[in-house]
């Protein structure tokens, strides 16, 4: 269980983390979901002791990092993939590691067969695909067969190939029973890979809640419905006790009805009574990204559509992403938020 | 975690990349090669000259090799990132760090000892009628005791990448202290002289040559220094440790 309190950081004069407190629980995947520049990595660098707080603090299981024996016993992190000399083999990285916390050699070989490196152990770091590197990241935070995991943002920059396999593997990593915290800025991929949710913005706590219940609360319950006769169904709707505005035809489908705040059974029966034929009928599930803007107002700015017509600057691996990889149905929108974008260059150029 | 594991972490980070191997030969060959020239090419009737002192005049130069070593065993380790693996796997900074030292400057006195005896031996070899027989302390200790001037010479290293982090920032700010201050400021009117005694690699230097004469008549180190051949490396190791101080203990407090 990681546990932080009131915990803040500042560079400067920039705000970087504001009194957070949250709480992160075992045996689940946790995403610690904002967009660029809202503070997440400076929140992980605090958990593992390498940046100081200004205030507050976060602790382990009841311990402060630097108060570990032997850490990475304990916690297994992945901040960043290219923390790895470039002409240093990843068997030699692994080694050291192993070492430091008096761990058997024989673990390294174990690791690097977990992430599959293990044919290329031997060769330089610096020659790894962002994908190997994130593996050989992975296999370092596995090393001591820790409770508690964290990853900063283990998906940017990966194809769609190593996205699904980080994925599963998060999900293997919860169901052996330990604590991971990951995090990204990608609302659609926290959907997929996190039970619960710590959602921050501009260095503030806006939500830490299950992901289910994130998007429920957000987007309130709708129902799209579409018939031959629109005008009589509104009128039923209506009669009913339900409000329902028309959509115009889009590219997703011809001219409907949105009812709001009404189940599909509700609108379903409604229209039987009255005989009316319906072409369409399916609940609206708000997208996440919905749900952020609704809950963080003004917070920060969200920007949707093609990630390739509107990729934020300095950042078209992070546009590419996860969104959109098939077989997903229902996902959000292809969608890129960002903070301000004073805030996100400077969150890239780091 | 004991201290022989921190020491075991730290060799392998060092030896399992191959920049220190080329330092450690280009230190060693650069400084004996130029040694040998001498020793090859000097007149007959100057063969007198040719003595152990002599063989070490070309030490700065693998003292060099093994400070820039020593300058990116720190700085690189923040430019990859390598010195937040290191505090995650070991918190304890200071022993991490104190340990990293230990390794780097015991290695850098390994180098020195090997230039230093290589020179020597080397002279010895190609002139074998020069007199360059080790017949007493100070000969001894200007041949041997050069590996003692890289060892705390790496230390002082190590503190400057530790307080800049930055390979070619800690690599100019060390050629301008070594080459630039220690050598300029005692052309400083009036004071300079005082300054120059009290320079650390000008003393460091002193433990090598006091009373001692290399070549003709030009003196190796200044006259009237403050303490002798062992006090000076005392001196020397002094300001070293103290500098190691300012250096842990600020990287300590810093975010890494
Ligand atoms: N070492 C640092 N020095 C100065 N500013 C920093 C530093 N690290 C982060 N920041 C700033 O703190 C804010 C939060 O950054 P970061 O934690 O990287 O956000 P995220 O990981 O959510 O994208 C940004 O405005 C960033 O520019
Ligand atoms: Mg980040």
């Amino acid at each position: 269980m990681i546990e932080a309190n009131g915990l803040t950081k500042r560079y400067g004069r920039t705000l970087a983390v504001n009194d957070l407190t949250f709480t992160v629980q075992a045996g689940r995947v946790t995403g610690f979901l904002g967009p660029n520049g809202a503070g997440k990595s400076t929140t992980m660098r605090m958990i593992l002791g390498l940046d100081r707080p200004t205030a507050g603090g976060v602790r382990i299981d009841g311990k402060r990092y630097t108060d570990l024996k032997e850490p990475l016993r304990h916690v297994g992190a992945l901040l960043d993939a290219k923390w790895v000399h470039p002409n240093r083999s990843a068997r030699a990285h692994l080694r050291w590691l192993a070492v430091s916390n008096k761990l058997p050699d024989k673990r390294v070989d174990e690791v690097l067969g977990l992430v599959g490196l293990t044919d290329v152990a031997n060769r330089r770091a610096g020659g790894y695909s962002l994908g190997m590197s994130q593996r050989l990241g992975i296999a370092g935070a596995l090393l001591g067969d820790p409770g508690v995991m964290l990853f900063d943002e283990p998906v940017n920059g990966l194809d769609p190939e190593g996205i699904l396999w980080i994925r599963q593997f998060m999900h293997r990593l919860a169901d052996e029973g330990r604590t991971v915290f990951v995090s990204s800025h990608l609302l659609s991929e926290m959907a997929l890979t996190a039970q619960d949710l710590v959602v921050i913005g501009r260095g503030r706590l806006i939500a830490q809640t299950s992901t289910r219940a994130f998007i429920d609360a957000a987007s309130g319950s709708s129902v799209r419905v579409r018939g031959p006769e629109l005008d009589r169904l509104r009128e039923v709707m209506a009669s009913g006790g339900l409000k329902a505005d028309d959509t115009p035809a889009t590219a997703e489908g011809p001219a409907a009805l949105v009812v709001h705040g009404a189940t599909t059974d509700a609108v379903g029966e409604l229209a039987g009574r009255a005989g009316l034929v319906l072409h369409e009928l399916a609940a609206q599930r708000g997208s996440l990204e919905q749900a952020f803007i609704q809950m963080t107002g003004g917070d920060v700015e969200y920007r949707t559509g093609d990630p390739a017509l509107a990729p934020v600057a300095g950042a078209p691996s992070v546009a590419g992403a996860p969104v959109g990889v098939p077989g997903q149905p229902g996902e959000a929108p292809a969608s890129q938020w960002t903070g301000t974008p004073a805030a996100a260059r400077k969150a890239d150029a780091r | 975690m004991t201290a022989l594991t921190l020491l075991k972490v730290e060799r392998i980070k060092l030896f399992s990349t191959r920049s220190p191997w080329w330092c450690m030969g280009a230190a060693v060959f650069i400084t004996v090669g130029f040694t040998a020239l001498l020793a090859a090419t000097i007149r007959p009737g100057d063969l007198g000259d040719l003595t152990p002192a002599t063989t070490q005049f070309s030490y700065n130069f693998g003292f060099l090799i093994m400070m820039v070593m020593a300058i990116l065993a720190i700085t690189t380790e923040y430019r990859f990132g390598t010195i937040r693996a290191t505090f995650l796997a070991v918190p304890n900074r200071v022993d991490a760090l104190l340990a990293k030292t230990a390794v780097v400057a015991l290695l850098a006195g390994l180098v020195g000892e090997a230039a230093g005896v290589g020179a020597w031996a080397l002279s010895k070899a190609i002139r074998p009628e020069a007199p360059l027989a080790l017949d007493n302390a100070q000969d001894y200790r200007v041949v041997v005791g050069v590996g003692l001037v890289y060892m705390v010479a790496a230390v002082v290293a190590v503190s400057i990448g530790l307080l800049i982090r930055h390979s070619a920032g800690a690599i100019t700010a060390l050629l301008i202290w070594v080459l630039v201050a220690e050598n300029l400021l005692p052309a400083i009117p009036r004071v300079g002289d005082t300054i120059q005694k009290w320079l650390p690699f000008t003393v460091g230097n002193n433990f090598l040559y006091a009373g001692q004469q290399v070549g003709q008549d030009n003196d190796a180190t200044p006259t009237n220094m403050p303490f002798g051949a062992w006090g000076s490396l005392l001196y020397f190791a002094v300001v070293a440790l103290a500098l190691l101080a300012l250096a842990v203990g600020l990287a300590k407090r810093r975010d890494a």
